[in-house]
């Protein structure tokens, strides 16, 4: 099993970070069918209730709000008639929708653009809207229930005063960073006021949600209002209505003064506003964060130092500064290629979790789990909180022990975080079952496997598995490179048979790759993708091959940076090379990860498939590790010694000698810092390439979604194929015939490549 | 016409004379039931020990039968704090009552219902031929409850009981830090979900659209009522109790008829700011007992007893401790009444336990609701809710006071007595307790 434990990483970087937070944006984009009806007004609509007006937001054309060019304009209208309404005396701000308060900005519509400039006027106007807002003779409060994100958390914030309801699906935050650009109508001014700088960098870098509790905590809403059970009317139903009681009453309070918009503040807070009086402390501040924010994005990044320069322009120059640089800094971002690739991957990451295969006849509610090692245990981690009843079988006690305590940790350092109650958590660890014995399994809907990778003992297991089986039960090999229909050679049923290929550590890594043979039927691959999805899985659905689509990709990778190491190149130097490029974990430290006798055995298996083609260093050179005994970080050695307690990690002197006997002599033609980069990176994205020319991956989506989320392809390239079209496959060809004329086929550019270069107007994403 | 008529009154009589004895069942009865006053906790019993309180309502059992202590066959008791040193508070009290030393006697808990379960654990061992006789009631304790170290202190003083030598001890001794030492406080507090069941309450209130003017109303309701009653000398189930030291006790001191305007006043005492239950619309803290006597309808009349009401149909029902934590009733009500046979209009009179107004008033409306019988019981329609006018006359726990394990047989013999007051036939006890539980008896008043 490959096991890209990217985030078991000492260090983990916040690139992964990244790419989780990424997911948790589900909703932020929508297509906008301008139903633009002169007479009545679709998406906001109010009703005067005494004294209050309450103003309803609800796009119809969609299951989420957001701010469309046409939602602005009648907001604009509605707002116009609240202010000159003598009658209402202040207005609530509240969604017709139950989980969705705002969910952003409008994303086609800054898509749409064609310059900077038409997207610093989007900010501009969206400025001058939010400023009309805050500066409203009447108050209004925004009654926040769902998510409140990106423009629609910086419409709330520019009201008077927040309510917000406890649900977990009432979430704050401004995930801007994470499309590659900046919360830019009035975003990057506001929040260093409300929250403070510290808490202001924190959400507008990060981009991470902020439940209501903390949100209260910090300032960001004034009061909570607690979800209903049933009543007279469902929960949600009457949650809103109650929401929508209380935001009056705040409101009514608002204008009789009974409620105080500015609070007392309290004794930290005025320590910290003294404190922050100094210039040379907010520099110091800006330092910092500057410094982290390149450390993290090795400068790959242009949004988070642009956040940075809008947050200390407001702050140092005055607001008029700070809104004219963010307006700007917008434009000049989503025009960014970065921006672009990180939009692709969300647009790309919202199809990867639809499921294309229709609904399956038989929903999985008990799904059992062969092996409870990291893998197996992984699997039952996630589908054990979703509902299914999970078996999870091994053959030995303390296997069996080690796996339930996974699980057990899994859920209880959620307990810990206050995600979930204890009492959650026990009910949600009474759905599973661990055990020696194949009992139960007749009532099982799917089995996974997660044992050893040897053809022979998954046949053995396929057969056992099947006799105890019901008929409709699908038998799901998480292999990481062994082809499914070698596997379904053994069963009775391929039609049955699918390849389910998770990554580790399972609960944090996002990818499920699906493979199907020729046999497998469509009913079987539409119950693994719900299963998948179900689990929370961005899901790539490919076909069968050794070493499927991702395994594929890594492989000649790995196999470069094991010469590149035999050339000279030190396992530290190795790393920073790839991770100056963008990926998250440098080629040395993922090769430990993953083990480097899985390294080597998937080496050996795709080098016998795919010929010298797939070679490189010398596979000779990781038997030899294997033998030392350095298999990578889980014995405690590989190209770096790992000590427990210690975060940092030096290289392994022993493997000197090792790599000694191995030494290449470099040609310095094709060993620059950047031809290394280019060798690894050029490999990976030609051998993508065939894997779409030769019908393994489906669409170019799906393989810049697989090499993204599962082995960390640079995300602001947006996936080789992206970084094909954006880099030019004309000037990628050319550096791989000169690495070709060094090293031979293993950079002959595949066919599909060459097509690409020949005509530049062929591009993989339109 | 003449001929429909009678039949009319044929019918009404045949109908007001239907008793709901099953065949083959043993008719269980009611013979008395008797409670100490019901007093705010921290008050004139505040120096006691929970087995003091019940000691006093079970001498004053046997003081107002003058039952022969020997022909009592078992005790069952209720309470919900349980004070550790008296943990089967039923036999401590039972000996300290003078009950003989042969009579078996069990604690029961089920938060609110405590007595509920303890007075149909009775019915239960006399419908089984098991016993004639049982005694069965509850107490609660709230002056005084267990608080205990926290869990890092309490570990630290068990090891060092094990700790040999002098060094081991004074080793536990110095890891003693000051987070050691806070206590741990008991909370009316559901486990599962760490709600504490005021805000549950008022989540719930809101759920329904309850309003604050309204559970004011209501509250204001139960405490004129218990202030009539009281002054009437209706609340006759009362035993005066003579507290060391003290003052004979023999009223309930927790009935204060507000008015409006100043029960406007307080603040909401859970959800805050916009919350709607107060301090002054929920039940308080309160310390008191209860206890009935249960028996066979044969062996009470073959001793000469009368009895007061026939124990009918009970249920206990149980739903989502979260969002449904108090609506017991709602759920009970239906259900209780299906195995009687009965309508909610055959019913002269209701004893509910109002945890809180805006819990009654919630459950009066989830009753009155299609939608919610639908959606989340699962019946083809609402039961219908009880007609205020016969429904908790004499007032309830929002007024009287409502010591959790006692209140159940309040409940039932305040029934008892209204039917035989008011010349009623059914009555109807329900009550919602802790972990979403809920509790509901048909009670058969004996013919005159």
């Amino acid at each position: 099993m490959l096991q890209c434990r990217f985030f078991l990483n000492g260090y983990v970087l916040n690139m992964c970070l990244f790419l989780y937070l990424f997911t948790l944006l589900t909703s932020l984009c929508t297509l906008s069918f301008c139903l633009c009806q002169k007479t009545s007004r679709t998406h906001v609509n109010y009703e005067v209730k005494g004294d209050v007006a309450v103003v309803r937001i609800n796009d119809p054309t969609s299951k989420v709000n957001t701010l469309s060019v046409h939602m602005q304009k009648e907001m604009a209208e509605v707002l116009g008639e609240v202010w000159s309404n003598d009658a209402v005396k202040s207005a609530v701000l509240i969604s017709s929708k139950p989980g969705c308060f705002i969910a952003g900005a409008d994303i086609n519509m800054i898509q749409a653009c064609k310059s900077a400039e038409e997207v610093t006027y989007i900010s501009q106007e969206g400025q001058k809207m939010f400023e009309k807002i805050e500066k409203s003779p009447k108050p209004i409060v925004a009654a926040i229930n769902g998510s409140c994100l990106g423009g629609g958390l910086e419409f709330a914030i520019a009201c008077q005063y927040r309510v917000a309801t406890k649900s977990k699906k009432t979430v704050l935050g401004t995930p801007e960073v994470l499309l590659g650009l900046l919360p830019a109508a009035g975003g990057t001014q506001r929040l260093p006021k409300m929250v403070g700088l510290p808490s202001a960098f924190d959400m507008t870098l990060t981009g991470r949600n902020i439940r209501a509790d903390k949100a209260k905590k910090m300032g960001l809403v004034h009061q909570l209002v607690d979800t209903l059970g049933p009543g007279l009317k469902g929960p949600e139903e009457r949650t809103m209505e109650y929401l929508e009681e209380v935001a009056i009453e705040c409101a009514r309070g608002i204008v009789n003064k009974k409620i105080p918009l500015t609070k007392e503040k309290g004794m930290m807070q005025k320590v910290q506003d003294y404190v922050m009086s100094f210039p040379f402390v907010r520099n110091q501040i800006y330092n910092t964060v500057q410094k982290k924010v390149m450390k993290q994005t090795k400068g790959l990044y242009p949004a988070p130092l642009n956040i940075i320069d809008c947050v200390k322009s407001g702050v140092e120059q005055g607001s008029d500064a700070g809104y004219l640089a963010e307006s700007q800094n917008f434009g000049k971002l989503a025009m960014t290629t970065e921006s672009k690739a990180l939009i692709g991957l969300y647009h790309g990451q919202v199809a990867c979790k639809k499921n294309r295969f229709g609904v399956p006849e038989k929903e999985v509610k008990t799904l059992a789990i062969l092996g409870a090692g990291l893998m197996g245990a992984g699997i039952a981690q996630v589908t054990v909180d979703k509902g299914i009843h999970t078996i999870m079988k091994d053959t030995t006690l303390e296997g069996l022990n080690r796996g339930h305590q996974q699980v057990y940790k899994g859920l209880n350092d959620k307990t810990k975080k206050k995600s979930i109650t204890s009492f959650e958590r026990d009910t949600t660890l009474s759905n599973l079952t661990g055990q020696l014995d194949y009992s139960g399994f007749q009532n099982a809907d799917m089995v996974i496997e997660a044992v050893f990778e040897d053809i022979a003992i998954k046949h053995k297991v396929i057969k056992e598995v099947e006799a105890v089986i019901p008929p409709h039960c699908i038998f799901a090999s998480n292999t990481s490179a062994l082809p499914i229909k070698d596997i379904a050679a053994a069963s009775k049923r391929p039609e049955k048979v699918i390849g389910m290929h998770y990554f580790s550590p399972v609960d944090k890594m996002q990818l499920l790759e699906i493979i199907t043979t020729d046999k497998t039927s469509k009913d079987t691959t539409a119950s693994a993708v719900a299963v998948g999805l179900k689990q929370g899985k961005i899901i790539i659905v490919v076909g069968d091959g050794p070493g499927f689509y991702t395994t594929r990709c890594l492989a000649p990778m790995l196999a470069e940076a094991v010469r590149v190491l035999q050339e000279g190149v030190d396992p530290k130097k190795l790393d920073s090379l790839t991770t100056g490029f963008g990926f998250p974990v440098g080629a040395a430290t993922l090769a430990d990860e993953v083990g480097i006798d899985v390294a080597a055995h998937v080496a050996e298996d795709l080098g016998k498939a795919f010929g010298p083609r797939l070679g490189g260093g010398n596979p000779e050179l990781l038997k030899t590790m294997v033998e030392k005994g350095f298999k990578g970080r889980k014995t405690g050695k590989g190209c770096y010694v790992y000590q427990p307690g210690l975060k940092s990690k030096e290289v392994n002197m022993e493997l000197n000698d090792i790599l000694e006997s191995f030494k290449l002599t470099p040609n310095p033609a094709v060993s620059s810092d950047s031809d290394v980069q280019y060798r690894l990176v050029s490999r990976f994205v030609n051998e993508a390439v065939m894997c779409l020319q030769e019908g393994i991956l489906a669409n170019p989506v799906e393989g810049d979604i697989g090499a993204v989320f599962g082995l960390g392809f640079p995300p602001c390239l947006g996936g080789p194929f992206r970084f094909v079209d954006t880099f030019g496959a004309d000037k990628l060809v050319e550096k791989m015939r000169r690495f070709e004329d060094v090293y031979g086929n293993q950079f002959t550019p595949c066919p599909l490549l060459l097509d690409h270069a020949k005509d530049p107007s062929k591009k993989f994403h339109k | 016409i003449l001929s429909l008529i009678t039949t009319c009154l044929v019918l009404l009589t045949a109908k007001s004379k239907k008793t709901l004895a099953k065949p083959g069942v043993k008719n269980v009865v009611l013979v008395e039931g008797v409670r100490t006053p019901f007093l705010q906790s921290g008050t004139t019993y505040a120096d006691l020990m929970p087995h003091d309180l019940a000691r006093a309502a079970l001498q004053g059992l046997l003081h107002r039968t003058g039952f022969p202590k020997e022909a009592v066959d078992y005790i069952v008791y209720g309470t919900v704090i349980q004070e550790v040193k008296t943990s089967n508070v039923a036999r401590e009290a039972a000996l300290g009552a003078g009950f003989s030393d042969r009579t078996p006697a069990h604690t029961v808990t089920m938060a609110c219902i405590s007595s509920n379960q303890a007075m149909t654990t009775a019915v239960g061992l006399i419908a089984a031929g098991q016993c004639d006789a049982v005694v069965a009631g509850g107490v609660e304790f709230m002056s005084d409850v267990p608080i205990r170290h926290s869990r890092k202190m309490r570990k630290t003083m068990l090891s060092l009981n094990k700790a040999k030598t002098l060094g081991a001890r004074l080793s536990l001794l110095g890891s003693i830090r000051l987070a050691h030492l806070s206590p741990e406080l008991p909370a009316v507090a559901e486990f599962s979900t760490a709600e504490t069941m005021g805000h549950s309450a008022d989540r719930l209130a809101a759920a329904f659209g309850v309003s604050r003017q309204e559970q004011d109303e209501f509250a204001l309701r139960s405490h004129t009522l218990a202030k009539k009653a009281q002054d009437e000398g209706l609340l006759s189930d009362i035993v005066g109790f003579k507290v060391p030291g003290k003052d004979i006790v023999s009223k309930d001191n927790g009935i204060r008829p507000s008015t409006m305007e100043q029960m406007a006043k307080l603040k909401p005492a859970f959800v805050k700011p916009h919350g709607t239950v107060t301090a002054a619309n929920s039940s308080y803290l309160t310390d008191g007992a209860s206890a009935v006597l249960i028996m066979s309808e044969e062996k009470a009349l073959a001793m000469g007893y009368k009895p007061k009401a026939y124990l009918r149909d009970f249920v206990y029902v149980s739903q989502d401790p979260k969002d449904q934590l108090l609506l017991g009733p709602t759920y009970a009500t239906p259900k209780v009444l299906e195995r009687s046979g009965l309508t909610l209009a055959d019913i002269d009179v209701f004893e509910f336990h109002e945890a809180f107004a805006g819990q009654i008033l919630a459950n009066l409306k989830a009753m009155e609701s299609d939608w919610f019988a639908q959606n989340c019981m699962g019946r083809k329609a609402k039961v219908g809710a009880p007609p205020l006018d016969k429904f908790n006359m004499w007032g309830g726990s929002l007024s009287l006071g409502h010591p959790f394990a006692a209140t159940g047989c309040r409940l039932v013999t305040t029934v008892a007595h209204r039917l035989k007051k008011e010349g009623g036939q059914y009555g109807l006890v329900a009550a919602c307790a802790a972990g979403g539980q809920g509790h509901a008896m048909v009670i058969e008043a004996y013919p005159q």
